[in-house]
């Protein structure tokens, strides 16, 4: 299992095919108390890049974006009730969605855990 | 007042240790800071507040079977009960009556009361759309001289007058957009929505069918004209932009990303919801606008929430003016006013899209815009757009000393200052100096709005502010800012002297009670 990490602070945790997808730590800290999570539609087709989720704040909405493109497999719908699980867990229990990869070479344009706290370091 | 719901959830009025010198009243009231109970509580089963005939609740012939079997559940008040509710109510509320109300983006400016006072007149409040034209001959010709001036003031083509409100403009632009994209045979799929625009702005493109594509902003808070010109392509319908933009600064160049724009085969449509900081300067339609909306509400002091709809009218450049919607006020030869609508739409309009409402518009909003206008004339409108942008500025200049005002040094603001929380005591932010304003008797400004800046305040005094009254409101603003960096933590729990105190906005949101848990 390896784990990457987007410019808009998304992770991605791929094993075999299927990629589980959250928000940082550091993201879910700046977006302060996370009070709704809109999910995406198991089956959706999804391109690298699209908005496939919003993450509503005390503060903002934010669009969360998929670091790859393919198939949604699932979506966390543990969020509906608890959606401070992103808050307290995001990047374990408050994972968003699954999807299954069409494309495993987009993964080689994102970053690793140093690169991306090296990326944080430097906002 | 003490009644307790099943919850056993009671508030309580202000903080009694603070406001009231630690004494404690049977009542819970305050002298006139008055605490009110929920209407269910309030109530008594059996209690109504009209005296109904018997004979008037036997059901018509065939409807028995639809005759409620139990009583609703109601609380059983009488007249002055409710009255008294609502007005206690209304007094634990903040209103634009009262004092300034500085919400950036928004413009709660005052409401004149010769527009009130228009409104109801009988041959304007009492005529319904659907009476014969020759009988309200005055009406349709107050939409008509609304929308000469809007057109006037513009300097676009044409206006259609019946959209809604704001965002309902937008649609009612890309709608226009899209018909005439339609009648070129293009099929363009993708709007260009910059950073700095109204968040209404992504809604409506993607409502109206359309792939939303985001447009950076600069370090100074404007569109980033290489970056939309790299956008550009034979798949671009058009772009939004809102300008003056939501960081309170003027977009300089608008001309030339309306002619990128116009040249790559696209549309131009204004955000116009900051038009009152340009009005009588400025005319959208001589930087290569094609739509523009305008909130009456804003620009032309309508009231915000007027008790029905508003009305966003949309001008039009000659591009875009054939596909206005449906119905249009025209004169006649004869001098006559009447409507064109789908039955006569061959005179001038065979390719408007159709239609977005019922009738022809909030006539309501129309009568007090056109009275703002008429009672302020052109050179009165000219010095409402400059009065506003100098309180603006005299905000800006007078706080960025002691709050960072991140455009500040590319300029004078337009309508609105910016302000970011950057530089307060570990533990503080925007939402505590928001707070504090409460207690200072200011309505807060927009907080954490536009997201380009980190913890924004945005502030529109608006021109309606005295020179005394933006004293008052900088003296507070200046102050809790002082507290917060200093770290005060009382401003943690603030406001200390509102009906209730800091709220669990969180738990509000993820848990609402939105029904009476009785």
């Amino acid at each position: 299992m390896t784990r990457y990490f987007t410019e808009d602070h998304e992770w991605i945790e791929v094993e075999g095919d299927l990629g589980t997808v959250g928000i940082t730590d550091y993201a879910q800290g700046q977006l302060g108390d996370i009070t709704f999570v809109e999910l995406p539609e198991a089956g959706a087709a999804v391109t690298k890049g699209d908005s496939v989720s919003v993450v509503d704040s005390v503060k903002a909405a934010s669009d969360v974006y998929t670091p790859v493109s393919g198939t949604i497999a699932e979506a966390n719908h543990a969020l509906g009730d608890e959606p401070e699980l992103v808050n307290t867990d995001a990047e374990v229990g408050g994972w968003l969605f699954r999807v299954t990869l069409s494309n495993a070479s987009e993964l080689e344009s994102l970053m690793d855990a140093d690169a991306y706290k090296t990326y944080v370091e430097s906002l | 007042m003490n009644a307790v719901n099943a919850a056993g959830w009671r508030p309580s009025m202000g903080d009694s240790g603070q406001a009231t010198g630690g004494v404690a009243t049977a009542s819970g009231d305050y002298g006139l800071m008055l605490e009110e109970a929920l209407s269910f509580e309030l109530g008594a089963e059996g209690k109504c507040g009209v005296d109904l005939d018997a004979a008037d609740r036997a059901p018509m012939p065939g409807l028995s079977k639809f005759l409620r079997k139990e009583a609703p559940a109601l609380p059983g008040l009488t007249e002055p009960e409710v009255v008294r509710h609502y007005t206690r109510l209304s007094r634990q509320n903040y209103a634009i009556d009262l004092g300034p109300f500085p919400l950036g983006s928004c413009t709660m400016k005052h409401n004149p009361r010769l527009n009130e006072k228009m409104a109801r007149l009988p041959g304007f409040a009492d005529v319904h759309p659907m009476q014969p034209q020759a009988t309200v001959q005055g009406a349709l010709e107050v939409i008509e001289q609304l929308a000469d001036w809007l057109i006037g003031l513009t300097g676009m083509a044409s206006v259609a007058m019946s959209p809604k409100a704001g965002a309902h403009g937008e649609l009612c632009g890309l709608l226009c957009i899209r018909a005439a994209l339609d009648a070129r045979g293009e099929e363009r799929d993708v709007v260009l929505v910059p950073e700095s625009a109204h968040g209404t702005n992504p809604a409506t493109a993607a409502f109206a069918g359309f792939k939303v594509e985001s447009i950076p902003a600069t370090p100074a808070g404007r569109v980033d004209l290489a970056a939309l010109k790299e956008k550009l392509g034979p798949h671009v319908a058009g772009v939004m932009i809102t300008n003056p933009n939501t960081c309170g600064l003027f977009e300089p160049d608008m001309k030339a990303i309306a002619d990128a724009v116009h040249e790559a085969g696209g549309y131009v449509y204004c955000d116009g919801a900051n038009f009152n900081a340009i009005v009588g300067k400025v005319r959208p339609g001589d930087l290569g606008v094609d739509a523009m909306h305008i909130n009456l509400h804003k620009t032309f002091s309508t009231p915000h929430g007027g008790g029905g709809p508003g009305a966003g009218p949309v001008v039009l450049s000659e591009a875009l003016a054939p596909f206005a919607p449906l119905p249009f006020v025209t004169r006649g030869p004869d001098g006559d006013i009447h409507l064109v609508e789908e039955e006569n739409r061959g005179e001038g309009h065979g390719r408007s899209f159709g239609r977005m409402v019922a009738f022809h518009g909030q006539m309501g909003m129309f009568t007090r815009a056109l009275t703002y206008i008429l009672s302020h004339g052109a050179d009165g409108l000219r010095q409402v757009a400059e009065d506003a942008v100098l309180n603006a500025n005299y905000v800006l200049r007078a706080c960025e000393d002691v709050l960072p005002a991140p455009f500040a040094k590319s300029g004078p603001c337009m309508h609105e200052a910016l302000f970011s929380d950057s530089g307060l005591a570990e533990g503080f932010s925007t939402l505590d100096i928001a707070k504090g304003l409460i207690d200072e008797g200011f309505h807060p400004m927009t907080v954490y709005f536009p997201l380009v800046v980190k913890g924004a305040m945005l502030v529109e005094p608006t021109e309606t502010e005295s020179k005394a009254g933006l004293d008052r409101f900088i003296a507070s603003l200046r102050s809790l800012a002082e507290r917060a960096k200093a770290g005060d933590e009382s401003l943690h729990s603030a406001p200390h002297f509102a009906p209730r105190h800091r709220l669990d906005e969180t738990q509000a949101a993820r848990k609402p009670v939105l029904v009476w848990q009785g």
